[in-house]
């Protein structure tokens, strides 16, 4: 069983090949390269490092989001079409969760966060005690919002993400000693973690790549102005 | 060069630089065997205008459909191809970037070569679906992004000899129709109005300076907004048809008048229209009958080739990949991105 893992969901870029349970190639960079320009270079130059073609490939993994609007697109269209030309399965992971994981042997809430700007994020944190429950579900939120979700559960929460960063003093501030940073080497997400992910579930039907979208877990700006004022009409 | 020697080449077309996610199989840069092309005017009605960001999910959410169905159409396997042309820009970078990534995964999984094609080359080489060129050529690029004279001495070599100053053509014709509070898009609603009155504004005609070829819109939008306001201050009712024919009236004559001139002092062979614009009725019965008094053959594609397709993506690329031209995997959208001459 031959893996091909993608995520571009947000500055970072991922990409590995996995066979048979074991990492046969992975890069990751974290050099702020638009994606189209590097995403496709770096798939390119995976299969010719590891002397394999496209069509030996069984499945595909992608990170769903969310992230950048147009970095989870990138990631997600590659995937899709790679997937459907070749007519195999595609599996799509949260890239809050992609994160997470980094952190599974850690014992207890792990939360990811990824910088939505303005003060907000997309985060999501998961119990690794028991094969990474979510306890904060994926989704845009306001930091505050999110440091007082995470100050309600009264326990160690430890935070991973390049982009943990830019929050740490708020989130120490807020939840003092209760929080935890991951060492760094934990920060950037992984191709092979990805498809780590995505073996452990069902793999679904080939037919159902058509209709695989990205998890933007947010409306566009556009089209929550206009279900604001379809509201107001009312 | 002038002349291909093209021998069953099929290459598959993939465009998405604004709101139409398009694919298209054409052989020889002639034929189309293929053309599928799914829009998504409905879904940007509710904001009287493209929304970018909505645009490129929508793309994402068509794609590897729309491709699926060129194939399945054209009764073609991705091994039938030659190789994948897709638009490089310019356009929306988000919707750009949708079609580019899917064309490189799709020449990358079936070892195809990757050729990226200008939108407007492709409106251009529309015509080459219909009628073979004949050069030294000129082509009228009218669209919602473009009003453009360009000169063409051969395949692939495009002299820009006149173009927009401020508004596109195009963009003049919605914004009047957002003043004349007619619903998105407004293009073929004016066209329309224009033909159902006989009176018409006098709104001025904006020739630039004595022989340039330029154009500018600007000031003409600004006269149907000064003609309303002055009407409103005065409590008189406007007759918007009176005024939808005023304006078309304005801008078919300055790009008839100046695609005329251009024409005779170029000594061109033949004469295109190209891009959405060259759908308007008022505008293709202008350019036909002055170029049939003028005696140069004149042409325009039908209707579903004039707006954004894949099939025009296709046709140019064709001719730029039996010239050689090749893209690679690390193709980036341009949404910027200037017509340069592949034959020079």
């Amino acid at each position: 069983m031959i893996w091909l893992g993608i995520d571009t969901s947000n500055s970072p870029l991922a990409v590995a090949i996995v066979k048979d349970g074991q990492v046969v190639a992975e890069e990751v960079t974290n050099i702020k390269l638009n994606h189209s320009i590097g995403a496709m270079p770096a798939i390119e130059r995976l299969f010719e490092r590891v002397k394999m073609k496209p069509a030996d490939v069984d499945a595909i993994a992608v990170g769903e989001g969310p992230g950048s609007y147009t970095g989870v697109r990138i990631g997600v269209t590659i995937a899709k079409t790679l997937a459907w030309t070749l007519k195999k399965p595609l599996v799509g992971i949260s890239s809050l969760k992609l994160l997470v994981a980094n952190a599974a042997l850690y014992n207890g809430v792990v939360c990811s966060i990824i910088d939505a700007r303005r003060q907000n994020v997309y985060a999501g944190a998961y119990d690794t005690q028991v094969d990474l429950v979510a306890v904060v579900e994926d989704g845009h939120y306001s930091l505050q919002g999110l440091l007082d979700k995470l100050k309600d559960l009264n326990a160690p929460v430890m935070f991973v993400g390049h982009d943990v960063e830019l929050f740490w003093e708020a989130i120490q501030a807020e939840i003092g000693d209760n929080a935890i940073r991951a060492p760094y080497t934990l920060d950037l997400p992984s191709a092979s973690q990805l498809i780590h992910l995505a073996d452990q579930q069902e793999l679904p039907a080939i037919e159902a790549v058509h209709s695989f979208v990205p998890q933007y877990r947010r409306l566009a700006e556009a089209e929550a102005n206009w279900l604001k004022e379809q509201k107001g009409q009312k | 060069m002038g002349e291909f020697i093209m021998e069953n080449r099929y290459i598959l077309g993939i465009e998405s630089s604004c709101d139409e996610t398009a694919a298209s199989i054409v052989k020889n840069g002639c034929e189309i065997v293929s053309n599928v092309v799914s829009s998504q005017i409905e879904s940007h009605k509710r904001f009287g205008g493209v929304v970018p960001e909505i645009a490129s999910r929508h793309h994402v959410e068509q794609v590897t459909m729309v491709i699926e169905e060129a194939l399945a159409q054209a009764n073609m396997k991705p091994e039938d191809l030659d190789a994948v042309a897709v638009t490089e820009g310019p356009g929306l970078v988000g919707a750009l970037l949708i079609g580019i990534n899917a064309a490189k995964a799709f020449a990358f999984a079936n070892g195809l070569p990757l050729v990226g094609v200008h939108h407007i080359a492709g409106h251009i080489y529309a015509n080459t679906l219909m009628q073979p060129m004949e050069f030294p050529l000129l082509a009228l690029v009218v669209s919602g992004g473009h009003t453009e004279l360009v000169l063409m001495k051969d395949h692939g070599s495009f002299e820009l000899i006149g173009e927009t100053r401020d508004d596109a053509a195009g963009e003049a014709y919605d914004k009047v129709a957002r003043v004349l509070n007619i619903q998105y898009p407004g293009g073929p609603h004016i066209d329309r109005m224009a033909h159902e009155s006989e009176e018409a504004v006098k709104f001025p005609r904006v020739w630039l300076e004595e022989g340039s070829y330029d154009f500018s819109f600007s000031g003409l939008k600004s006269a149907v907004i000064n003609y309303k306001h002055n009407a409103e201050q005065r409590g008189i009712e406007i007759n918007p048809l009176h005024v939808a024919k005023g304006f078309q009236d304005s801008v078919v004559e300055v790009l008839t008048a100046k695609t005329l001139r251009a024409a005779r002092e170029f000594n061109v062979k033949q004469v295109i229209a190209a891009g959405g614009v060259s759908a308007n009725k008022g505008l293709r019965k202008s350019l036909e009958e002055t170029f049939n008094n003028e005696g140069i053959p004149f042409y325009v594609p039908p209707l579903k080739l004039c707006t954004d397709n894949a099939a025009m993506i296709a046709a140019a690329g064709t001719f730029m990949f039996a010239s050689g031209e090749r893209s690679d995997m690390a193709m980036n959208g341009r949404p910027g991105m200037e017509l340069v001459s592949w034959n020079d």
